[in-house]
């Protein structure tokens, strides 16, 4: 018979009812009381931008770096500063250490990107030291946002129509404009096949990665259903707007890739970007089939990175657990 | 309603009471037991020995959970257990009492997945709203998000847990097992002050920590008493590397990745809110990291203390009743258990 359970076995803990009750309440007031969130802190840019005669305007806060808008060069040339502020988090010799490794490897993959004729923004000046890079402005909008705004106007959509029978609606603009945005995903499907050609894998490629410079200068804004009254107008629309070049952007953990592996890297590249679908937009998760049927016309080594990314998948199953 | 909680899908028994007095108020914690089997050093558990644990903890714990909690059986809703991820043997014999129990006393049962348990129990105590979710321990790391109806996992390791990492190279250093080895292993690095080099593994939103292992592990038999002077392994000054420096460079390296694909799917997200679950969650280091993390994104971090974020029989009752209230049940003839189980296979009737 094992002992009874005793407070020497440091991880038995016993609480009882009044206690217990006590602490939720405490730490949920705990956590009420902690500050709302903001949605821009604030930071000092490095020199020379510490103190400009207008001010940077923020752009966006990405995964690692801060983005501001600025000109280069002339007034009217829209450029980006995309700044690496030191991680609070991170002890000062492993942060240095990184930020310097990955400002060079985007700058490095940018400027041989450009040159093998992958449209990705031109590197206009950088600091590794001070951790900044100017980069061409990209007029368009991350593929994120633009799947977030077709998916909510599939779902009004189709909740508008259920009233008239749902399912089957052989109507073609429809299908035109589904045909639109499969092609949107036909050109990621080249833009990363592209990429992959000239031996470079992102390392981080999901849609917060991937722009759309769409060719009609006005996209259609509207996400809500009343605010566009006139449907077919916004069709065209909408079908200008997807109609864009795909530029790819954020190269900071982007490599060159080594022949022995190149094909497992492309493979795990296309694993993210799946998972970044599947994640974010699961309603869109069957446009990534389009995605990666041009992808695998795009170049004569994509069967063998498609047929490597079975296995990346499987390997992601079953590795549910168990360390 | 009350429902009684099974966990055992590790080396920790947990059996829990808990009651969800009406939809709109929180849960009250009735009894949150555990016993843990700890293993000798240098050595890690094994499921056969695991099991064996549990089978002899069960009765008793859930016994003294009911004793304290003064439930009797007519007050008990269902019976929740761990149906998995975990290790086989361990899982395997608590869902056997589980299942027992289900039969004696005339109970439902529901089969709960670990990981969503630790989510739900994390945002009933944090009220978290809609955090992203940093899952580590010793068998997970999973950077998780809810969106429709499912937890989907955005970033995770591509080979061994983090938990698994730590606890792998307190058993190269010979730390004890006791409490449990990354306790020891965090107040050795509270101790440490050179910085090795160490690689560091950050794949998009995904990381990889058996390079990282591997490098520490060789790094390790450098600093050996036995090692020459000579030949010992020093920093940049000079100065002799210690454990004490081995078991900090480790943290600072594996815990920075952790941050990092965590901003990464917040960034991906546009979430400001974190929330920390799982046994390698209590891990103050950690804590202190993502908070300044989350401080510089204008938003904050949630965490649970031990009892919550340490494999516990409470979250299964938890995740279990809330699952119960939508109507599942897990008949007899599919309560099994799997180790295999992943996080977004949960349909989640409970949320928005
Ligand atoms: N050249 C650019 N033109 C326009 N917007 C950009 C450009 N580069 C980045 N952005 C915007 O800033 C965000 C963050 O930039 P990114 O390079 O992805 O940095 P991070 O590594 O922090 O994610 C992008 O998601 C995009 O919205
Ligand atoms: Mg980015």
């Amino acid at each position: 018979m094992p002992p009874e359970p005793t407070t020497d076995n440091p991880s038995t803990t016993s609480t009882s009812t009044s206690p217990s009750e006590q602490l939720l309440q405490e730490q949920q007031q705990e956590q009420q009381q902690q500050p709302q969130p903001q949605t821009h802190t604030h930071h000092t840019l490095p020199p020379p931008f510490t103190h400009t005669p207008t001010p940077l305007i923020p752009l966006t806060q990405g995964a690692e770096a801060l983005v501001y808008r600025t000109t280069f060069l002339t007034p009217s040339t829209p450029a980006i500063l995309k700044y690496r502020p030191p991680k609070p988090y991170r002890h000062p010799t492993l942060d240095r250490r990184l930020t310097k490794a990955r400002l060079l490897a985007e700058a490095r993959v940018l400027v041989r990107c450009r040159r093998e004729g992958v449209a990705v923004p031109a590197v206009l000046g950088g600091d590794w030291e001070a951790g900044w890079l100017c980069l061409e402005f990209v007029a368009g909008e991350t593929v994120r946002r633009v799947l977030d705004w077709w998916v909510e106007r599939e779902g009004w959509r189709v909740k508008g129509k259920e009233g008239e029978g749902e399912g089957e609606e052989g109507e073609g603009e429809g299908e035109e404009r589904d045909e639109a945005m499969l092609d949107l995903m036909r050109k990621i499907g080249r833009a990363v096949g592209k990429l992959h050609t000239t031996g470079v894998v992102h390392g981080d490629l999901t849609t917060s990665n991937i722009m759309l410079r769409p060719s009609s200068p006005s996209p259609p804004t509207s996400t809500s259903p009343n605010a566009s009254p006139n449907v077919d107008e916004e069709e065209e629309d909408v079908s200008a707007y997807l109609a864009g070049t795909i530029v790819l952007i954020d190269f900071g953990l982007a490599a060159q890739s080594l022949r022995q592996t190149q094909e497992e890297d492309r493979a795990v590249d296309l694993y993210v970007l799946e998972r970044a679908f599947a994640a974010t937009h699961p309603t869109a998760e069957r446009l990534f089939g389009e995605v990666l049927r041009a992808y695998g016309e795009s170049y004569p080594g994509a069967k063998a990175s498609l047929r490597r990314l079975e296995g990346v998948r499987l390997r992601g199953r079953k590795r549910s657990m168990l360390g | 309603m009350i429902a009684l909680g099974l966990e055992g899908s590790a080396n920790k028994i947990g059996i829990g009471l808990i009651s969800h007095p009406s939809p709109t108020a929180g849960p009250i914690v009735l009894a949150n037991l555990r016993h843990t089997y700890v293993s000798p050093p240098g050595q890690g558990f094994l499921p056969k020995d695991t099991a064996l644990h549990h089978r002899k903890w069960v009765v008793r714990l859930i016994k003294q959970a009911m004793r304290q909690a003064r439930v009797k059986i007519d007050d008990i809703d269902c019976i929740c257990y761990t149906k998995g991820p975990g290790m086989g043997a361990p899982l395997q014999s608590v869902a056997l009492a589980a299942r027992t129990l289900s039969l004696l006393w005339g109970k439902p049962l529901v089969g709960v997945n670990h990981c969503v348990g630790h989510i739900e129990m994390g945002r009933a105590i944090t009220g978290a709203t809609n955090p992203v979710v940093l899952y580590v321990s010793g068998g997970n790391t999973q950077v998780i998000a809810y969106s429709a109806q499912r937890y989907r996992i955005f970033g995770e390791t591509l080979d061994i847990a983090i938990g698994n990492c730590i606890d792998r190279f307190a058993r190269t250093l010979m730390i004890p097992n006791d409490p449990f080895p990354g306790y020891n292993v965090e107040q050795l690095a509270k101790k440490g002050r050179n910085l090795v080099d160490l690689p560091y593994a950050v794949k998009g939103m995904d990381c990889s920590f058996s390079g990282i292992l591997a490098k520490a592990d060789e790094l390790a038999v450098l600093i050996g008493e036995d090692v020459p002077e000579a030949k010992r392994l020093r920093s940049e000054e000079g100065e002799l590397i210690t454990r004490e420096d081995m078991c900090f460079s480790l943290q600072e390296t594996i815990f920075a990745m952790l941050v990092e694909i965590t901003e990464r799917a917040m960034a991906h997200v546009g979430s400001s809110q974190v929330l920390v679950v799982g046994g390698v969650g209590s891990n103050e280091r950690l804590q202190e990291m993502m908070g300044l993390m989350a401080r510089d994104r204008g938003g904050s971090v949630f965490a649970t203390d031990e009892r919550f974020c340490i494999d516990n029989g409470i979250m299964i009752a938890h995740a279990g009743l809330l699952e119960f209230e939508t109507g599942v049940v897990t008949r007899l003839e599919e309560s099994t258990c799997t180790q295999r189980f992943r996080t977004d296979e949960v349909f989640v009737g409970w949320r928005d």
